[in-house]
């Protein structure tokens, strides 16, 4: 395979990509933890264009990852790295929450992705 | 959203601090039947929600007194309904275990000086979803069943004992073998606790494989849906199926979408209970109109604005 191929899907995140690991190295890396009741950090800032990795982790219990608007939907093992793979192609904010169910304070466990252009 | 046509038409107020709102069971010739006979054959029910037993905090410094202010006017009405639905987040969640037991005795122990004869609980997540309805289920029986009333098929479908909000493959093909026997034209309620439909899954108001059942639903063709989760009344349409939110018990919550984050309504205190309510449902002698009526915890003075219906 000769450079690098992306596979976009329709909505406004990639997550599936086939590429080279000299790319990926280069791809910048975003750690998201997870617990009761919050994301860390709660607003994660992109750039159109530029591919990002969110790794999620746990620090505690079972979350889920869903921004409905990218289509992203993950959950987020404690012990596991959950990689997601994010190639922003317009600007806006997206919000995102905890959708396992986790406890009295689960409604409030949100944040955003704000992708600038 | 658009506003629905023929039959479908909104009524407005008739009585003191609710609104009406006609609602034919799909399939349903284009005007409200009248046969004679007289409204002997007529029934209704009467739907809860939301009480959130052991919540506190500012969204309803009387949070003590809600549920009991409920049964109240529930007993106050009239007459009393056939049978009364509660379809979900019954407590307020907690991690402690014996809390939460200690929580739903206490939910029973009130809700037991209900006047109505027949009662129908179900689960919302605060309920069921920390240990998959466990204790629900200790306390309330199974998380989903069905029921015939007068004519009419009921069906109560889970949608929160899985923490992600599935209804799950087991319980859908449950429901299949249990509509199965029904006719194509036969009435059908269906009461969940979130929405069926993606109403906003940016605020978690969706079910995650909710689209399975209403493929399913979509066989028949009189299917009416009543659910809670939301806080506040709605109306919304899926092809054949209309989908109505109760009010809560505890706090209402905003439109959806509304802000760009999902809040409680703050607590006002010159009208500690606006925004609370149940609803009465009323159905006719055909058994293919239903007649909704929210009734506000608040009294007298509480009309509240039309709410379209959308079509999904």
């Amino acid at each position: 395979m000769h450079g690098v191929r992306w596979k976009l899907a329709a909505s406004l995140a990639a997550v599936l990509a086939i590429g080279t690991s000299d790319a990926r190295a280069q791809e910048k890396v975003i750690k998201v933890t997870a617990e009761k009741f919050k994301f860390t950090s709660s607003v994660i800032e992109l750039k159109v264009g530029q591919p990002v990795v969110l790794e999620l982790t746990s620090l505690d219990r079972k979350h889920g990852f869903l921004v409905p608007d990218l289509k992203i939907d993950e959950t987020i093992e404690p012990g596991k790295v959950t990689r997601v793979r994010i190639v922003p192609d317009k600007a806006g904010t997206f919000p995102f929450h905890c959708d396992a169910f986790c406890g009295s304070g689960h409604e409030d466990m949100t944040g955003e992705i704000v992708v600038k252009p | 959203m658009t506003e629905p046509k023929g039959r479908r038409e909104f009524m407005q107020l008739l009585g003191l601090g609710g609104v009406v709102f006609a609602s034919g069971l799909a399939g349903a010739c284009t005007s409200i039947p009248r046969k004679s006979g007289g409204p002997e054959n007529d029934f209704f029910f009467v739907q809860l929600s939301d009480s959130h037993w052991g919540f506190s905090g500012p969204p309803n410094p009387e949070a003590a007194n809600t549920l009991r202010q409920a049964v109240q006017a529930v007993n106050g009405l009239p007459v009393q309904p056939d049978f009364i639905v509660f379809t979900g987040d019954l407590t307020h969640t907690t991690d402690d275990e014996n809390e939460r037991r200690k929580r739903m005795r206490e939910f029973k122990a009130i809700v037991a000086n209900l006047k109505a004869p027949v009662q129908y609980y179900m689960p919302g997540e605060h309920d069921a979803a920390l240990d998959e309805g466990k204790i629900y289920q200790e306390n309330f029986g199974p998380t989903h069943y069905s029921f015939d009333h007068k004519g009419i098929h009921f069906a109560a479908i889970d949608n929160v004992s899985d923490p992600k909000s599935a209804i799950g493959d087991a319980q859908l093909d449950w429901l299949l073998a249990d509509l199965k026997p029904l006719a194509a034209d036969a009435p059908i309620v269906v009461f969940t606790h979130r929405p069926l439909f993606d109403l906003a899954p940016q605020w978690d108001w969706a079910t995650r494989d909710g689209s399975k059942a209403i493929d399913l639903l979509q066989h028949w063709k009189n299917v009416t849906v009543f659910y809670g989760h939301i806080h506040q009344e709605h109306h919304f349409r899926t092809g054949a199926i209309e989908h109505h939110a109760a009010q809560s018990l505890i706090f209402p919550l905003p439109a959806p979408m509304s802000l760009p984050k999902k809040a409680p309504v703050p607590w006002d205190p010159m009208h500690p209970r606006r925004g609370l309510g149940f609803r009465e449902i009323s159905v006719d002698e055909s058994r293919r109109v239903l007649t909704l009526k929210m009734d506000s915890l608040e009294g007298q003075g509480t009309a509240q604005s039309r709410t379209a219906v959308g079509t999904y």
